[in-house]
């Protein structure tokens, strides 16, 4: 019974971690693709920047941890900007079918991109010694590095929740995801807003891509690879919504870990399965709008 | 046809309809290219074949998305719900290749509409997850499965007997590519035939405005699960030429990447216009087999820097070029 009960708290803690770093990287998604309508399947590729700035840096660099991270996070904020303006703004509105065209063709180039840059080989995370074992918290040994993403994740889902309840530019992305037309109407920048949003998600993607790159590991293949989990979360927790994509993480990150751990050999299909039954249930997902 | 409603003006436009539909010259290009590649490259018949498969592949993925408007990232489900179909029945002792297409058209439509029947109501970034996650759970499922689908080592041991017992499947590919082409051939003008009907018609006005197309009484849901079903069909056919002329049947072929390049080769094409796949499959199966086998990663460099230009500056693909340099009265 004892035995159970701690496989069962590690389980849940090592998905609570997983959940994270697929929080991190999925809001970004949900709120430009809610304010926007755009279809965007090449997310995933700006987290893959961030795990290969922030493997490179501390492998190759020595850099220390946090350096790593907030560099990852920073550079891949900056480098989206141009992207979003070059490249998706033309498709706005558009055509569903030329943004998943053009997603797609994104996703290709930067996987051969990275296997050109870094090889084909997948990039570990070398831990600092300070994170590299484990914590007794009195009814079980976790995980330092889980921990982390832990706390790393409540803290910033909590800023960003703040944020965008109680700051003038989380006012003005909730009106533009509510009515887009009415938001431009009363004089909000929609066309700034939209770029620095995209570069905020884009940034959060970055750093939860590396922070998680331990998790979910670093390789050309990634933002294919993962394509479906990202929008999966999206899709569940409703688009243009913060605490949706919180909530369908947690979801999937802990099932994810349980079906692991339970039935390892059907833990896709149990995936797929459920998030098919969850947007039969509710086609907007758990907290979209109608 | 403007204004008047007697009988004159009916006939007028029954007439006009007919004269739209009516085969052109240019209709018989592709058959022609066919036959001619047949004799110019004969060393090339066992990718010719695959390319042939792969048009009624990218055929029936433009029947949902040109003509129905269903974004779907999961057509391989189809594909590979008939290729398995068909090798399975193949290494279990019923080699027969053209009971075994039919199977395969059964097994993929069933598949098509049981899923329509769950998912069409949606649409938007909802519908597109789901045609995913059905193709990823057939994919998890059938990697489960090893016993009978192989899983991860693919499909073993299919025997395909002779097509009516008198032509054999040999090396040099002479009986695929004319199997392929003839499959072809009757599916392109079955499939010619439907988007041409009434019931073609009215797929595109559900595309255009399905809310005025169920105010003037016309049953979306119905209409949108039929042309779903029928495409799966075509798609199974498809997945069952490859796995009969290649002798294989591998988990990819029910992967993401199979949905997404039948994509990119209809668009390369030009969607909704019935012959994109005619177009944008050679253009992209021969441009792979001659630089992917240096390094196939880069090969995707490449096809991802087409499909971003693609969909910045050339919407319409090859045929949409086409129209806006001689621009044909319609």
């Amino acid at each position: 019974m004892n035995s159970a009960l701690s496989a069962a708290l590690s389980v849940g803690f090592h998905g609570l971690a997983f959940a994270m770093v697929l929080y991190l990287i999925s809001v970004g998604l949900s709120v430009t693709m809610g304010m926007m309508g755009f279809i965007n399947l090449a997310h995933g590729v700006f987290a893959m920047a961030g795990g290969y700035v922030m493997t490179g840096l501390i492998n190759d660099h020595g850099a220390p941890f946090a350096v790593a991270a907030t560099a990852a996070a920073v550079a891949v904020a900056l480098a989206s900007i141009p992207v979003e303006r070059l490249l998706y703004r033309r498709l706005y509105g558009g055509d569903e079918l030329d943004q998943v065209l053009l997603t797609m063709g994104l996703v290709f180039m930067s996987g051969a991109a990275a296997h050109y840059l870094r090889g084909p080989v997948q990039q570990p995370l070398r831990l600092p010694h300070s994170l590299g074992g484990g914590v007794e918290l009195g009814f079980g040994e976790f995980s330092l590095y889980d921990s982390l993403l832990i706390v790393c994740g409540a803290l910033l889902a909590t800023a960003l929740w703040l944020g965008l309840e109680r700051s003038r530019f989380g006012a003005q992305i909730r009106a533009a995801v509510d009515n887009l037309r009415m938001a431009q109407s009363v004089g909000i920048d929609t066309s700034r807003l939209f770029s620095l949003t995209f570069a905020l998600g884009s940034g959060l993607a970055g750093l939860g891509g590396g922070l998680g790159s331990n998790l979910i590991t670093i390789a050309p293949g990634y933002a294919l690879d993962n394509l479906v989990y990202f929008l999966i979360v999206v899709a569940i927790g409703g688009l243009g919504s913060i605490r949706g994509p919180f909530v369908a993480a947690m979801l999937i990150g802990v099932a994810d870990s349980a079906c692991d751990y339970l039935v390892p050999q059907f833990g896709a299909f149990f995936i797929y399965a459920m998030t098919m039954a969850l947007l039969l249930w509710r086609p907007r997902g758990l907290f979209g709008r109608a | 046809m403007t204004g008047g409603t007697g009988p004159d003006a009916r006939s007028a436009a029954i007439e006009a309809f007919a004269r739209r539909h009516r085969y052109r010259p240019a209709e018989a290009l592709p058959w022609l290219a066919a036959l001619a590649g047949y004799f110019l490259f004969p060393g090339y018949l066992p990718l010719a074949a695959q390319i042939l498969a792969t048009i009624l592949f990218a055929l029936s993925a433009d029947l949902v998305l040109g003509y129905a408007g269903i974004v779907t990232l999961g057509q391989a489900a189809f594909f590979g719900a008939g290729a398995y179909t068909a090798g399975i029945l193949a290494a279990h002792g019923w080699g027969e290749p053209i009971t075994g297409l039919v199977a395969a058209a059964a097994a993929a439509a069933l598949v098509g509409f049981l899923s329509g029947l769950l998912i069409l109501r949606s649409s938007g970034l909802t519908l597109l997850m789901q045609t995913l996650v059905v193709a990823a759970m057939l994919a998890a499922a059938a990697n489960q499965a090893s016993a009978v689908t192989g899983g991860d080592d693919g499909l073993q041991g299919m025997e395909v007997w002779p097509i009516f017992g008198h032509f054999a499947f040999g090396l040099y590919g002479r009986t695929a590519f004319f199997y392929c082409l003839v499959v072809l051939f009757l599916c392109w003008l079955a499939v010619r035939r439907l988007v041409h009907s009434a019931f073609g018609r009215s797929l595109t006005g559900i595309r255009e405005n399905g809310a005025r197309m169920r105010a003037i009484g016309a049953p979306v849901m119905g209409r949108r699960l039929a042309v779903y079903t029928i495409s799966a069909a075509l798609a199974g056919v498809s997945g069952a030429l490859v796995a009969q002329t290649t002798g294989l049947v591998a988990l990819d072929s029910l992967g993401l990447e199979r949905s997404g390049t039948v994509l990119i080769m209809l668009i390369i094409g030009g969607v909704g216009r019935l012959y994109g796949g005619f177009i944008g499959v050679p253009l992209y199966m021969i441009a792979q087999d001659r630089f992917s086998t240096v390094e196939p990663v880069y090969w995707y460099f490449w096809v991802g820097l087409l499909m971003v230009l693609l969909a910045s500056f050339a919407r319409g693909g090859v045929l949409g070029l086409i129209d806006r340099l001689w621009p044909r009265g319609r």
